[in-house]
């Protein structure tokens, strides 16, 4: 959980200043600028923020889907040990599908609409391993039936269209599982379905990380979601993360205002009803003119408490407490202070 | 409490089937999708009712119904005492005045070639309305209410944000000062900030001109935000319906119990020591909906009865209507939901619940 380079023994996972910029008629648009976070073996971490705060971005340059014709890319990425920016296009290849896979919000993007299932899956297992037709079918079939899909002997020759949403979400994610890949990147993978199927495939994406320990990376807007799932969390804005720390310490004490504001924006059902929710103001940045000081600054509450830093400088992420990094110009006794008094609110308090 | 305020919405027995067409070159009509069938709503002044349910819940037909931009198979609409249902597109003109809505997609409900002021204005314009000053003002006026700055009369849709669209679409919606807004998913395309914004201003609106809302969404936070009563429907129908305080502490419907617990909530010390009722499978086609009780193939309360036997929506405590056969209380649940303390002692408890006696049910209801 050090978003600094660690000289010898990296975790399993290490994103160490990580760039990507497109260059635009308009000008350059920093999607991603100066991303570092690590994740250990097993563990979860989730990527929050809302549009535009680059969190996709930084998944598909994990994933190298980032093209390289139209976007900048820096930085270093380090799965177990092995460089993966600069990695020759077929080895990367490789790796996608084997060691890494990913699942997305729409299951349509990963499946084929002419292909049967089963075919589909059967060809991703024999695009990286050497089985035999029915023994890879046969492979599919215990898969299908493991992430919940009755009566896999039918749906294996289904076309994804004759599929429930619910469905196609579990036939992806078979699909994406079905290599048994050390790091698995799930980008918004229950936001196009129902609650009660989001309560199903969240239960299914854990279940399989503890049998297989796969390591997940969480890509979401939602803070319910990341509280179900998450080991650690990075929350993104204007292409930066803001704030880093394990899940249970960002929800108890959160310290970055904007961490704050979202907490304080989204309705909740354990808590008492407030007369008005309390929303950050304004509207997140265009990427392409970034304000000068804090990205955060113009919808901040506080920064006017900055002595004028977050108007001219940017803050670095600074380790606040330990392992829970903070990009934020108020000190410290100032943020906490400010976090008891909006979560004392929160919980139904007095103001 | 609803006998005092003056009804705005009042929807009874309302029905809305789609045909279902049979390939090749002469298609005939071989069946039907009930996509609403037979809900009753009524809406008070000033009040706001949420609709919710999942995809293929029918609540988004429901609510295109009601302000026939879907022509309903049956049953009545009363838009502020007048009833609609037979009336010709040209006859509704006159009811836009007073029930309008806002869609969940801003961008694709607003005309991308007007200016905003353009749209804004084409309600007064549509209905012939000559507001005092002049429409212009009455536009500027409406924008800088919304949180629009006036300045940008002359842009485009594609110059906003979506949470900036979305105020667009919500001062051309207000324009006529209507009674009744139907407003699907309104929140549900923005990002959080953004939806607590939107949410707060729809808010605010309804304090000051005292407009009535029939709010459609499938989250169920959000709903429980806005909303004094609640409605959940399920693949065609309304399975329950109560005040919010009684939706969120002490629902019956297996489920409501089953949304409930589906949502996770933002804390992951509650979320994570909570135990949830994890429904199986997904909705069953509205073509071939199950026999019965509609919910039964996915209910840990059904048994034979469910299957033969459509269960009416029954008033089991005043203003609380189940339509189960087996409603269950939080505290009967078999796995128990945990339920927020603060949000329990919030709910006046209505009399006839505590105890469980739920009424035995009668003999079957025609």
């Amino acid at each position: 959980m050090i978003p600094v380079s660690a000289p010898v023994e990296r975790p399993f996972l290490t994103v160490d200043d990580l760039a990507v910029a497109f260059p635009t008629e308009d000008g350059l648009v920093r999607a991603v600028d100066g991303v570092s976070l690590s994740v250990e073996k097993g563990r979860t971490l989730a990527i929050v923020g809302e549009s535009g705060s680059g969190k996709s971005v930084t998944a598909q340059a994990i994933m190298g889907l980032v093209d390289k014709k139209a976007a900048q890319v820096s930085g270093e990425i380090w799965l177990d040990g092995q460089e993966l920016i600069g990695l020759p296009q077929d080895e990367m290849q490789a790796l996608m599908g084997s060691e890494i896979a990913m699942i997305f919000q729409d299951p349509m993007s990963s499946l084929h609409p002419f292909y049967r299932i089963g075919d589909q899956i059967v060809e991703a297992i024999r695009a990286h391993r050497s089985v035999g037709r029915a023994a890879a079918r046969q492979e599919v079939l215990e898969m299908l039936r493991h992430v919940g899909i009755p009566a896999p002997e039918r749906r294996i020759d289904a076309y994804p269209h004759q599929l429930s949403g619910g469905m196609r979400q579990r036939v992806m994610i078979a699909m994406a599982l079905i290599n048994s890949p050390a790091l698995l990147i799930a980008d918004e993978p229950t936001t196009a379905l129902d609650v009660t199927v989001q309560a199903q495939i969240l239960e299914l994406i854990q279940r399989l990380q503890g049998e297989f320990g796969t390591t997940v990376i969480l890509i979401t807007h939602d803070l319910g979601i990341v509280a179900d799932v998450a080991d650690e969390v990075a929350v993104m804005y204007g292409g930066r993360i803001v704030e880093l720390a394990s899940a249970a310490e960002l929800y108890t004490q959160p310290e970055m205002p904007y961490t704050l504001g979202l907490l304080s924006s989204v309705p909740r059902m354990d808590q008492k009803l407030p007369e008005r929710l309390d929303p950050i103001r304004g509207n997140p940045p265009s990427p392409i003119s970034l304000p000068k000081g804090c990205v955060f600054e113009p919808r901040c509450n506080y920064s006017d408490r900055t002595g004028g830093a977050s108007q001219t400088t940017r803050p670095e992420l600074l380790e606040s407490r330990p392992d829970h990094f903070v990009r934020c110009h108020l000190p410290a006794e100032e943020r906490q202070r400010i976090s008891k008094e909006v979560l004392r609110v929160l919980d139904g308090g007095a103001p | 409490m609803t006998t005092e305020t003056k009804q705005i919405l009042n929807v009874s027995d309302l029905r809305t089937y789609f045909p279902v067409k049979s390939r090749g070159i002469i298609p005939r009509t071989v069946g039907q999708v009930k996509a609403v069938d037979g809900i009753d709503l009524k809406i008070g002044a000033g009040e706001t009712l949420g609709l919710v349910g999942e995809s293929g819940s029918g609540k988004t037909t429901a609510a295109r119904s009601i302000l026939m931009l879907v022509r309903p198979t049956d049953g009545t609409i009363e838009i502020d005492g007048e009833e609609i249902t037979h009336l010709s597109a040209r006859e509704l003109t006159p009811v836009r005045r007073k029930a309008q809505m806002i869609f969940q997609d801003p961008y694709n409900a607003l005309n991308p070639r007007h200016t905003v002021g353009g749209i804004i204005s084409a309600p007064f314009k549509v209905q012939g309305v000559d507001p005092p000053g002049g429409i212009r003002k009455a536009v500027l006026e409406l924008m800088e209410r919304v949180g629009l700055n006036p300045e940008h009369y002359n842009r485009y849709p594609n110059e906003f944000s979506g949470g900036q669209r979305q105020r667009i679409g919500i001062a051309r919606a207000i324009t006529l000062q209507p009674k009744l807004i139907v407003c699907d998913e309104p929140v549900s395309a923005l990002d959080v900030s953004i939806q607590a914004q939107i949410l707060n201003l729809l808010r605010d609106l309804q304090r000051e001109f005292g407009i009535a809302y029939l709010f459609v969404a499938h989250d169920l936070a959000v709903v429980r935000q806005i909303s004094h009563r609640v409605s959940v429907m399920y693949l065609g129908h309304i399975v329950e319906s109560t005040s919010r305080e009684v939706m969120y502490s002490a629902p019956l419907h297996p489920y409501t119990h089953s949304l409930l617990s589906a949502v996770p909530i933002p804390d992951p010390k509650r979320q994570r020591h909570r135990t949830r009722i994890m429904l199986q499978g997904d909705l069953p086609s509205p073509i071939d909906p199950p026999s019965g009780c509609v919910f039964r193939t996915r209910c840990f309360q059904a048994q034979e009865r469910c299957a033969v036997e459509v269960p009416p929506l029954r008033e089991l405590a005043p203003g609380h209507h189940v339509a189960c056969h087996f409603p269950i209380a939080v505290e009967d649940l078999p796995e128990r939901i945990e339920i927020d303390a603060a949000a329990l002692e919030e709910a006046p408890v209505p009399q006839g619940v505590p105890g469980v006696t739920f009424q035995e049910p009668g003999p079957p209801h025609a």
